[in-house]
Order: C-alpha cells, then sequence, then structure tokens
C-alpha cells in the first residue's frame, strides 16, 4: 500500500522564487559588501598594522637628471634619492632615454648600461636617506640650451618602492596596548557613556513630555508638530555653530542674557570648561534628538484604544492614574525599543561633538577619539584600534537589541 | 500630596510658579525682541502669582482676576518689587504697558488653569487636572522657546555686522534703513566664497543619491519582504545590523582606499559613498511598506499571467509610491546634511557641498555672520521641502529615522 503523502523537499516554484530573489539581491548584496564588509575587515586589519598617516602613499625612488655644460665638458647629472629616513627602496632603478645631440664620453657608474640612447641603472636596495649624484661626461653636438631643455624634459621610468605598510606582513599589537595603557582610555569610555545614557534618556523623557502635549486634536496641533521636528531636520553643521554663537563666551546671547538677568557674575565659557562642556553637548544631544523619540511615541499613543480610557473613566481614576496604570504599561514596548536605538546611535555619534567641541574640554568620545588618534595624531592604526573597540560594543548592543524586538516584533 | 488638595493652597502655588514663568518668558522675549535689559524679580513674581491665584480659586470670576493681577503688579512696580526689573532704555509709558501685559499673561491663562478647583478641600480629580493644565501651559512654552530661540538666534545675527554683534549680543532689532545690505553676508557668500556652486553641487548630489538609493533599495526590499528563500530573516536583521555601523568606523578605510585609489576630492567618489550609506536605510524602510501591501493583488496579477518582475513594475510600484515618496525625502535629507564624508574626502573648495563649505567658514577670520549666513542657506531649502511635503516626510521619519 502507497502511502500519501506531501511532496518532500522544494519544488521547482520555490527554486524559482528564491532564484528571482537571489537575482533581485544580488546588485545590493555587492555594493553593500564592497562599501561594508570590505571596510570592516580593513578595519580589523589595519589596527594591527603600524600605520601612519603618511604612509598611505610609499616612499619611491625620486631621480633628478640634469645637464650641464661646465666648459669645454658637458657633464649629464643623475641624483638619485630615498626620500624616506625609514624604509628601504627594493629594485630601485631607471630607464632614460637621451635626446638626440647627446652622446656619452665618460664611464657609466656601476650597474648601468647604455644601448643606443638608453641609458639603463639598476642599484637594487638603497637605504634609507640615500642620496648619491652620478655625472657623466658627454658631448653635446647642437645648441647646448636646447640640448639641456631637451634632457630635463624627457621623462624617465623611474623604478623602485618601498614597501607597503599596509600590504606587508608586519604585525603588530602595539597599537591596542597604547590605546590601553595610556590611561586616557578609560576617561573617553567614561564620557561615552555618560553622553550616551544621559543623552538617551533625556532625549526620551523629553520626547515623551512632548508626545503627551501633542496627544490630543486643537487648531495648530499640525503647526505644532511640524516646529517640534525642526532640530532633527535642520543640518547638524548650521544648528552646530548656531549653538557655538549662541554660548559664545564672548559674543554669545545667552551670556548677556544671564549676565543681565543676574543668574551669573561674568561670562561663562560653555564649551570650553571641563564638566559643563560635557554636559552641553549631551543637552545638544537632547535638543536635537528629542523630536525623533517623541514622533514615535505621539505615533504609538494614537494607536492606543480610547475604550480603555472610558471604562478607566467610569472606574474613577484620575488623570495621573489613567497615565500610570494605562498609558505607560502601553508605552513600554515602544519606549525600550527606542531606548535601545537610541542608546546604538547616540553612542557611535560623531559628527555633533566634533563641531561643537572638537573633542576638547573633556568631551571627547570613542568615536571622536578614532579620528582624533588617526587624523589629529596621524597614527592610522591607532585609530583602527579604537574603531575596533567601537564595533565590538556595537556588536554587544545588537544582541541586546535583537533580543529584545523578537519580543517587540511591530515597530 | 494629600496635604495639597486644598484650593486656597494649591491655587497660590501653581499661581506663583505661574507668574515666575511668565516673567521669565516675557524677560527673555523682551530682551531678545529689543536688545534691552529686563530682568525677571523672583520674589515679585511669587508674589505676584500666588495673590493672583488666591483671588481665582476664592472667587472663580474671570474680570476679577484680572483686575486683580494688574492692581497687585502695578502696585508691586511702585515699591520697586516688579515682578520684572527695566533697564534705563525703558520709558514710564512702557513699563507701565509691559507690566499690565504682564498681569494679562498671569491671570488670563490662570483662569483657565484653576478652573474647578474648589477654594476647600478639593479631589484628586480637581487637583490633578490643574496640575496638568499648568504642565501643558509651561510644555508648550518651554518646547517653543527651545525650538525657535537657536532658529532666531541664526536668522537674525546672519543679519547682523561685526561691531553691531560684539556691541550688544542681546540686540537682535533689524535696522530696516540698511535696506538691501542687510543681506550683505549673503551677497558675499555667493560672490566671494561659490555659495551657489556649492548649493548646486549639494542639490545634484543629493538627487543622486536618491535615485541611486531607490534603484539598488527597492528590488532588494521586495526579494527581502515578499519572496520565500533561504536565509531571509538572515537577510533582515542583517540590514538592521549594517544600518547600526558607525559611519566613523567605516569613513576611515573609505578614506584610506579613497587616497590610494585617488578618488578623493572629487565628486564621482562622493556619488559612489552616499547611496551606499542610505542604500540600509531604504531597504529597511521599503521592506516594512511592502510586507503591509496586500499579497493577494499580487496574487491576482500572477494568475492573470504577469512575470514577477512584471508584478512588481505594474502592481507593486504604483501601490508604493508614497512610500518611495517618504524614502527619497528622507534619503535626500540624509544626502543634503551629510557632514562627516564631505568634510574627510573634500579638500578642493571647487568641489565643496554645501556642509563642506560651510565648515570651511569655521575660522577666526571669517564673521560670524558669515557662518550664520551659511547656515541659513543650508537650513531653508531642507525646512522649505519639510514644510511643503511634511505628510510623507512625518512618514518617511518614523519608518526609517531610528537613525541619528
Amino acid at each position: 500500500m502507497t502511502e500519501i503523502s506531501p511532496p518532500k523537499g522544494r519544488g521547482a516554484l520555490a527554486r524559482r522564487e528564491a532564484r528571482l530573489a537571489w537575482g533581485l539581491l544580488f546588485p545590493t548584496i555587492t555594493i553593500v559588501a564592497l562599501v561594508v564588509i570590505i571596510p570592516l575587515l580593513a578595519i580589523f586589519w589595519i589596527s594591527v598594522k603600524p600605520v601612519q598617516l603618511g604612509d598611505l602613499r610609499p616612499a619611491e625612488t625620486r631621480l633628478r637628471v640634469s645637464l650641464r655644460d661646465r666648459g669645454e665638458v658637458a657633464q649629464l647629472e643623475y641624483r638619485v634619492m630615498n626620500p624616506s629616513r625609514t624604509a628601504e627602496l627594493h629594485g630601485a632603478g631607471f630607464t632614460d632615454t637621451l635626446p638626440e645631440g647627446v652622446t656619452l664620453t665618460g664611464d657609466l657608474p656601476q650597474g648601468c648600461a647604455l644601448s643606443g640612447q638608453t641609458v639603463t641603472c639598476d642599484f637594487g636596495t638603497l637605504a634609507p636617506g640615500y642620496n648619491e649624484r652620478f655625472r657623466i661626461d658627454a658631448q653635446i653636438t647642437g645648441d647646448p640650451k636646447t640640448a639641456e631643455q631637451a634632457v630635463r624634459d624627457a621623462e624617465p621610468v623611474v623604478r623602485g618602492k618601498a614597501d607597503n605598510v599596509l600590504t606587508d606582513s608586519t604585525f603588530t599589537l602595539e597599537n591596542f596596548r597604547k590605546l590601553f595603557d595610556s590611561g586616557e582610555f578609560w576617561g573617553v569610555f567614561g564620557v561615552t557613556v555618560f553622553y550616551t545614557v544621559f543623552g538617551t534618556l533625556g532625549a526620551l523623557v523629553v520626547g515623551l513630555f512632548a508626545a503627551m502635549l501633542l496627544n490630543k486634536s486643537f487648531k495648530g496641533q499640525g503647526i505644532l508638530r511640524g516646529l517640534y521636528l525642526f532640530p532633527y531636520v535642520a543640518p547638524v553643521i548650521a544648528v552646530a555653530f548656531t549653538w557655538i554663537t549662541l554660548f559664545d563666551p564672548f559674543s554669545g546671547s545667552a551670556n548677556a542674557l544671564l549676565v543681565q538677568m543676574g543668574v551669573s557674575q561674568g561670562a561663562i565659557n560653555f564649551f570650553g570648561q571641563k564638566p559643563l562642556a560635557l554636559i552641553m553637548v549631551t543637552l545638544f544631544e537632547v535638543w536635537r534628538y528629542f523630536p525623533l523619540s517623541f514622533l514615535f511615541i505621539l505615533a504609538r499613543m494614537q494607536s492606543i484604544d480610547t475604550d480603555m480610557y472610558e471604562a478607566a473613566d467610569m472606574d474613577g481614576a484620575s488623570p495621573f492614574q489613567k497615565f500610570w496604570y494605562l498609558s505607560l504599561p502601553q508605552l513600554l514596548g515602544i519606549l525600550s525599543v527606542l531606548f535601545l536605538l537610541r542608546f546604538i546611535w547616540t553612542f557611535n555619534k560623531f559628527d555633533d561633538i566634533f563641531l561643537l567641541t572638537g573633542g576638547n574640554a573633556g568631551t571627547r568620545t570613542l568615536t571622536v577619539n578614532v579620528y582624533e588618534q588617526a587624523f589629529a595624531i596621524s597614527n592610522i592604526g591607532a585609530g583602527a584600534a579604537v574603531a575596533v573597540v567601537v564595533f565590538g560594543c556595537l556588536l554587544i548592543f545588537s544582541a541586546f537589541f535583537f533580543r529584545m524586538i523578537s519580543r517587540e516584533e511591530g515597530l | 500630596m494629600k496635604i495639597l488638595h486644598k484650593g486656597w493652597l494649591t491655587g497660590p502655588i501653581i499661581g506663583a510658579l505661574w507668574a515666575l514663568v511668565m516673567a521669565v518668558t516675557l524677560g527673555v522675549a523682551i530682551s531678545f525682541a529689543s536688545g534691552e535689559a529686563a530682568r525677571p524679580a523672583l520674589w515679585g513674581a511669587l508674589i505676584l502669582g500666588a495673590l493672583t491665584g488666591l483671588v481665582t480659586v476664592w472667587r472663580g470670576n474671570r474680570w476679577l482676576t484680572d483686575a486683580v493681577a494688574v492692581v497687585v503688579a502695578l502696585a508691586l512696580m511702585g515699591v520697586g518689587l516688579g515682578a520684572l526689573q527695566f533697564g534705563d532704555g525703558f520709558a514710564m509709558a512702557s513699563r507701565v504697558a509691559l507690566t499690565i501685559v504682564l498681569a494679562g499673561t498671569v491671570a488670563i491663562p490662570l483662569n483657565t488653569i484653576l478652573k474647578g478647583l474648589p477654594f476647600g478641600a478639593a479631589n484628586r480629580h480637581e487637583f490633578e487636572e490643574a496640575v496638568i493644565r499648568f504642565l501643558t501651559g509651561f510644555g508648550y512654552l518651554f518646547f517653543t522657546a527651545i525650538v525657535i530661540i537657536p532658529f532666531y538666534v541664526m536668522v537674525m545675527t546672519s543679519m547682523k555686522s561685526q561691531q553691531e554683534l560684539m556691541l550688544n549680543p542681546l540686540d537682535f532689532t533689524i535696522d530696516l534703513s540698511k535696506g538691501w545690505h542687510l543681506f550683505d553676508s549673503y551677497y558675499e557668500l555667493f560672490e566671494r566664497f561659490h555659495f551657489g556652486r556649492y548649493l548646486w553641487t549639494s542639490f545634484y548630489v543629493s538627487v543622486l543619491t536618491v535615485a541611486l538609493t531607490l534603484l539598488f533599495s527597492v528590488p532588494g526590499a521586495y526579494a527581502v519582504a515578499r519572496l520565500r528563500f533561504r536565509g531571509q530573516k538572515v537577510f533582515s536583521r542583517g540590514i538592521l545590523l549594517i544600518y547600526m555601523v558607525p559611519m566613523i568606523v567605516l569613513a576611515l578605510p573609505i578614506y584610506i582606499a579613497y587616497s590610494m585609489v585617488g578618488l578623493r576630492n572629487s565628486i564621482l567618489g562622493i556619488v559612489l559613498i552616499y547611496p551606499v550609506t542610505t542604500i540600509p536605510v531604504a531597504l529597511y524602510m521599503l521592506q516594512g511598506y511592502f510586507r503591509g501591501l496586500p499579497v493577494e493583488v499580487e496574487e491576482a496579477g500572477l494568475m492573470d499571467g504577469l512575470s514577477r518582475l512584471k508584478v512588481i513594475w505594474k502592481i507593486t510600484l504604483p501601490l508604493a509610491l508614497p512610500a518611495l515618496a517618504s524614502v527619497g525625502l528622507y534619503v535626500f535629507m540624509i544626502a543634503w546634511n551629510e557632514f562627516l564624508l564631505a568634510f574627510m574626502l573634500l579638500d578642493d573648495p571647487n568641489k565643496f557641498t554645501l556642509t563642506r563649505g560651510i565648515a570651511s567658514l569655521n575660522s577666526s577670520e571669517i564673521p560670524r555672520q558669515h557662518l550664520m549666513a551659511g547656515a541659513v542657506i543650508a537650513t531653508v531649502p531642507i525646512m522649505a521641502i519639510f514644510l511643503g511635503l511634511e505628510r510623507f516626510m512625518t512618514r518617511g521619519l518614523t519608518a526609517g529615522a531610528v537613525k541619528g
């Protein structure tokens, strides 16, 4: 007796659908891999390399050719240099074609050969700082000035490069060791945590307050909602510079206002003093991102069933009770998702602090430190090491996040 | 809290707090509008508010409250305890007028805030409703102030001259007699600093970014949202994960790669890199939207003999047009506001985008008002788009704006 059972495995239709899916995804995957995955791997690679900003262009052999008419004998001069003070150049040499009318009469330096009008030299390895002139007697037929110009204009082929630190096989843990040893790291980490925790919480609480204000229909509600989104929509560079102007210690309106109102005696350097600067950048973060949490929370609030509130009214619940026992539990899901997402994003934030203080006055977060190390101190390797740490933190946070979001699907 | 549930106690407390809020608001507003000194005084405000609040809960008569507030405010001013202390720049008439305005802004809202609050013992509802109405009023003022003040300062500073700024940083009055010279900073930016070119560069870079982003993300999002294949879940998650990778981590290797390939300082390099930063966002937003479309419509199309690609082209995309508009606008906003990559990759003033151009104005040799004029130039277009298409923009923000 044959048993009847559903078909096993995937049918032709399912396979075709999967093929189409991969076809549609292919361009996207390729481009994202190219610009996200590869740089991420590159960051790990660079972080274990002793790379400086200057190493991005490896040293090359430098050659200067000149022809001088010294009295009776003309001399052709090749000046060969290794511009690097630290790296050896391998396979150094050049090939130069002499113009018509110039014939070499003197001895060629070692390693050089002349065939017809072509001089080929090979010097092998050049030591760091190598700088040598080779003079060869020559004979000029015709106008010496033209010949000199022609020699200068000839474009010799120069060979010889230093090893590129990025691709050779020297590895070092120096970047990480320095990072964790410097004592600076934990300070930077503490600042990052303060900025992230208070920036996120502040934006959430302020956003919740704003959402409660606008969670009723009245004339002008739309206008106010649009207005409250301004800080988020405006370019960060515009609002950051506005804050700097507003809080400038010499010509800032905020200082003038505080002095006039008798709150402070003299000018306060808001973005230049140690604890205050960090508080200010955190406030900026709250100011700029409360619109986001406000928008999300408002959307959630408006989808809460009103029947529940009517029932609560019947039972005689007071407004605070309704908020505490009805609204808040309903909002808890969106609040926690928002918290985690904003936490990750605030942790990753770079532009705001970079523009407001440049990481000075105790506001240097991990992301600003990546830039500082890589470009201000020109130590790309150290910058990459910080970036690896940032990425590691991100992985931990997102593990939390995905556990959370699987419970709170529906964002 | 039970102790507070008495009208004769709650009324004056809320009144005092409200008067304080109003005195500060009015003081700041007068200072910003005229540049003259108007200082809120703590005790004056508290006394004025407490008395007005007490009268409001005692009788609950609108006219009586208003009259008492005006009389108290003027009397306090007379004995030098006024809730607003004026500088020398104010004439007697304007002092009296401003004091009456203050009394009005204290009394009229208080009538509403304390409505229904009895003089004696109040129950929980009456008490909490009064507190909530007070907080609501305060909230509107607070949010409107913190949003408007920076933008006000930005616009006004851009129309001032260097001396005016140093002389009185609070004076934001506009000297209309200067006529077109008010816009000197803007003229200079467009004339000497090539802001016209930056504006154009920013514009076409943003438009290209939107086009490329949609081109790549629509098929990808559709596949993830609709088609069944192994690894679909992993993809959904992966998109979100990539979306969270900090830009600064990617910017470093991109900088190195661009230095080696020679793509730094080229618009091409920027146009290549911007869409990649926005594709994950767009994928995330679009897949959510595609999931929400009814499957039945597409299945009907399939049954009628359309191929899958034709279904996407003829059914799904037209249905998703509003979503495409939202995503496009959001991506446009990201590209327009982008600063980090432009800052790192562009050094040649001929190829600056607008944000990079503004960053180059931030030096001690260039006056402040130029910087603010630059900020206005960058803000106005995006605001105009935002206000004009707020419906799409808000939806775009809610769908994808978990990102900063």
